[in-house]
C-alpha cells in the first residue's frame, strides 16, 4: 500500500503573480509528510496540483508513472480514486447527512450492497468518534465534527494516498491531538502516502517523517524531520521554532533595515530540543517510521540537548532552560548534512534511499551510541559547540 | 502580458463554449449508462417551478394588458378592431412569453442555480466532488440544465395562457372590444408554428440561463464577495444572450416559416 508521489520542477502562477516556482520533492511510499509555509504560499494550491485540481503552468507530478497535470481526463479520474483528501472544512455535501456523505463514494464506485455500505461506513465512523451523528447534517454540527466527517469519507475507499488540508484549523488543542493520534494511527495501519499541510507548529514536530517548507515562492527545504528539526538555515529555523527573529516578517519578508536592526540584537537563543515522534497508539510502530535520531547519526549532526525525551516537546520547549554560549548564529553544521534546496531540484530521494528498506525499527541502543558519538566527533563544526553537553539523545519517550 | 488581457474574454467565452458542450455530451452519455440523475432533475425543477411559476404569473397578466391596450389603440384608430385580438395573441405568444419566462428563469431560477453551485464552490465541495471521481457537469450542471430547460417550455405555456386571458380582459372590459371578435379573429394571423417557435425559443434560453448561471458559479473569484458578484454576472449576461439569442432565432424563424396573410 502507498504510492510515491514525485513532484518536478512544478510552477504556478496565477496571472503575473508567481504562486511557486521548480518545485521538487518526492514524497516517499507509506510515509507521512508536512507542508509548511506562512499563510498565503500556496501550499493549498501545491496539494490541489497533487490531485490534478489544478493545472500547473509547468512542471510534472509523477504518481505510478502516470504524470497527472497531463493525463487525459479518463486517466485522471482513475488516478484520483488513489486519492483520499480532507479539505478544510471537510467539503461535506450540504444536502446529505453525515451517512450519505461517507457512504457517498460506496455508493458511487463500487458495487456493495446496502448492509456492506452502512458496515463500512460505521466502521469509518466509529474510527472517527462520529457514532451518534449519522443522521445529522453536515449544518447541524460542529466545525470539528464536520472535518472528522471529511475524513471518514476520504478513508472509506481505502486510499493509497492521503492529503489533509490544514486538518488543524479551528480544532482545540486536544481535538488536534486526538486527529494527530488518529493520523499516526492510520498510517499505521493503512500505509497510505500521507501529506499534511499545516499552519500547526506542533503538528509539524511530532507527527511527521518528512517536513517540507514553503517560502518565497519556492520550496526552501524538504527532508526528514530531524533534518529541519536540527536546521540552522534561517527560515527554517524562525518558522519551525514559531520565533520573531528570521527573515519572515509580518507582511511577508523583512528588509535589509530590520534584518540588520535583528542581528545587532545579539545571538539567536538555542534550537529547542526535537521531540519525540508520535507513536501509533497500538505500540506496533509503523513500517516507515525511522528510528529516533538515525538522520542525526547518519549526518553526524548533534541534536539539540533533551532532544527525543519527551520533555522538550513543544509545549514546554520555551521552559527548556538555554545551554549557554552558542556565539554563531551562523549555520554551524552545513557539514555535509542539511542540504539547502534554494531553487535547486536534487533534493528528492535523498531520504526515501534509506528509509525505505527499514521496516523493522532498530531498537534503541543504536541511536543512543550514534548520538553520543556525534557529541565526540571532531566535526568541524562541533568544536565550535563550546559548552552545553549533556549527553543528548535519550529516547526513553517512545512506548 | 498585453497579450492576456486581449485573450482573455475569448478564454472567458471558450470556456464558457466548453463547458456547454461538456454538458452536451455528458448529458447523452449519462443517459446512455443509466446515471442520469433523475431525483437532482426533478427536485431542480420543482424548486425552479416553485420559484418562478407566481412571478410568470404575475408579470405575464400587465404584459398582456399592456400589448391589449396598445393594439388595442392603434387598431381602432384604422379601423381594424376586430383583429385586436389575432394581433395579441401574435405578440404574446410569439415574443412576449419566451422572453419573460427566460426573465424569470434566469432572475429567479439561473441566479438560485448560480449562488447554490458557487458556494458549494468556496466550500470545496464541487473539488471534494471530482476528488471522489465524480464529475460535477454530469452531477450537478446537467440536471440543472435539463430542469431549467423543462421548466422553461412549461413556464411558457403559462405565460402564454395568461397573458393571452389578460389582454382578453382588458380589450373586453376597458376597451369595450367585442368578446367573440376577439376569440374570432386568434387564429386570423397567429397559426401552430408560432407556439412552436415560442417553445423552442424558451427551451433554449432554459438552457442558456441554466448554462450561463453554472459557468458562472462554477468559476467564482475569490471567496463568498465572488460568489455574489457571480450571481450578479450571470444574470445581467444571461440577459443579453437572451436578446441576442431572441433576435437570431425571430430571423431564421420568418426565413424559414411563411408567414399569414389576412
Amino acid at each position: 500500500m502507498g504510492v510515491d508521489i514525485k513532484v518536478e520542477g512544478l510552477t504556478k502562477s496565477f496571472g503575473r503573480q508567481v504562486i511557486w516556482e521548480n518545485v521538487s520533492l518526492t514524497l516517499p511510499k507509506g510515509e507521512i509528510s508536512v507542508l509548511l509555509g506562512p499563510s498565503g504560499t500556496g501550499k493549498s494550491v501545491f496539494l490541489k496540483h497533487l490531485v490534478g485540481l489544478l493545472r500547473p503552468d509547468r512542471g510534472h507530478v509523477y504518481i505510478e508513472g502516470k504524470d497527472v497535470p497531463n493525463v487525459s481526463e479518463r486517466e485522471l479520474y482513475e488516478v484520483r480514486k488513489m486519492f483520499g483528501v480532507l479539505f478544510q472544512d471537510g467539503a461535506l455535501f450540504g444536502s446529505m447527512t453525515i451517512f450519505d456523505n461517507v457512504a457517498f463514494p460506496l455508493r458511487e464506485h463500487t458495487k456493495k450492497n446496502e448492509s456492506d455500505i452502512k458496515r463500512i461506513v460505521m466502521e469509518k465512523l466509529e474510527l472517527t468518534g462520529l457514532i451518534g451523528a449519522e443522521s445529522k447534517l453536515p449544518g447541524e454540527i460542529s466545525g470539528g465534527m464536520r472535518k472528522r466527517a471529511g475524513l471518514a469519507r476520504a478513508l472509506v475507499l481505502d486510499p493509497e494516498i492521503l492529503l489533509f488540508d490544514e486538518p488543524d484549523s479551528g480544532l482545540d488543542p486536544v481535538r488536534t491531538a486526538y486527529l494527530n493520534q488518529l493520523i499516526v494511527d492510520l498510517n499505521a495501519q493503512i500505509e497510505a502516502t500521507m501529506l499534511i499541510v499545516t499552519h500547526d507548529i506542533n503538528t509539524a514536530r511530532t507527527v511527521p517523517d518528512n517536513i517540507g517548507l514553503l517560502y518565497r515562492r519556492h520550496l526552501a527545504m524538504f527532508g526528514p524531520r530531524e533534518m529541519l528539526l536540527s536546521s540552522q538555515e534561517p527560515v527554517v529555523r524562525q518558522f519551525l521554532n514559531a520565533r520573531r527573529q528570521g527573515p519572515i516578517g509580518m507582511a511577508e519578508e523583512k528588509d535589509a533595515a530590520e534584518l540588520e536592526a535583528e542581528k545587532d540584537q545579539g545571538e539567536l537563543p538555542p534550537l529547542p530540543p526535537i521531540p519525540p515522534q508520535i507513536e501509533p497508539s497500538n505500540g506496533q510502530g509503523r513500517k516507515t517510521q525511522r528510528p529516533a535520531g538515525q538522520w542525526l547519526k547518519e549526518n553526524n549532526v548533534e541534536p539539540p540537548p533533551g532532544s527525543f525525551t519527551g520533555e522538550g516537546s513543544y509545549a514546554n520547549s520555551a521552559a527548556v532552560t538555554a545551554p549557554p554560549a552558542t556565539t554563531e548564529t551562523k549555520q554551524q553544521r552545513e557539514g555535509g548534512s542539511v542540504r539547502l534546496l534554494e531553487r535547486d531540484r536534487d533534493n528528492d530521494g535523498d531520504d526515501d534511499g534509506d528509509g525505505d528498506g527499514q521496516t523493522q525499527r532498530l531498537r534503541r541502543t543504536p541511536a543512543r551510541k550514534s548520538a553520543s558519538k556525534a557529541t565526540a566527533a571532531p566535526a568541524k563544526t562541533a568544536s565550535k559547540r563550546a559548552a552545553a553537553k549533556k549527553t543528548p539523545a535519550h529516547k526513553k519517550s517512545d512506548e | 502580458m498585453s497579450s492576456s488581457t486581449i485573450a482573455a474574454p475569448f478564454r472567458q467565452s471558450g470556456s464558457f463554449f466548453a463547458l456547454c458542450l461538456d454538458t452536451f455530451v455528458q448529458f447523452f452519455r449519462s443517459v446512455r449508462h443509466g446515471r442520469f440523475q433523475w431525483r437532482e432533475a426533478i427536485e431542480q425543477a420543482w424548486f425552479i417551478a416553485s420559484v418562478t411559476i407566481l412571478p410568470t404569473a404575475l408579470v405575464s397578466i400587465p404584459f398582456g394588458a399592456v400589448i391589449a391596450l396598445q393594439i388595442g389603440n392603434l387598431s381602432r384608430q384604422v379601423g381594424a378592431q376586430s383583429f385586436t385580438g389575432s394581433a395579441a395573441v401574435l405578440a404574446i405568444v410569439r415574443e412576449a412569453a419566451p422572453i419573460v419566462c427566460a426573465l424569470l428563469i434566469s432572475g429567479a431560477g439561473g441566479s438560485a442555480i448560480c449562488a447554490d453551485l458557487g458556494s458549494r464552490k468556496i466550500r470545496d465541495e464541487i473539488d471534494a466532488m471530482e476528488v471522489l471521481g465524480i464529475s460535477p457537469i454530469e452531477r450537478l450542471v446537467v440536471p440543472r440544465v435539463i430542469a431549467s430547460m423543462f421548466v422553461a417550455v412549461l413556464l411558457n405555456g403559462l405565460v402564454s395562457v395568461v397573458g393571452v386571458i389578460g389582454g382578453y380582459t382588458f380589450n373586453v372590459l376597458l376597451q369595450h372590444g367585442t368578446p367573440g371578435a376577439y376569440i374570432a379573429s386568434f387564429t386570423a394571423l397567429a397559426q401552430l408554428p408560432d407556439l412552436y417557435v415560442g417553445e423552442f425559443k424558451a427551451l433554449i434560453f432554459g438552457a442558456l440561463a441554466a448554462l450561463v448561471a453554472s459557468y458562472k458559479g462554477l468559476n467564482p473569484k475569490g471567496g463568498p464577495k465572488g460568489v455574489g458578484d457571480a450571481v450578479n454576472q450571470s444574470v445581467i449576461i444571461t440577459f443579453m444572450l437572451l436578446f441576442v439569442v431572441n433576435f437570431v432565432v425571430t430571423t431564421i424563424y420568418f426565413q424559414v416559416i411563411p408567414q399569414k396573410a389576412i
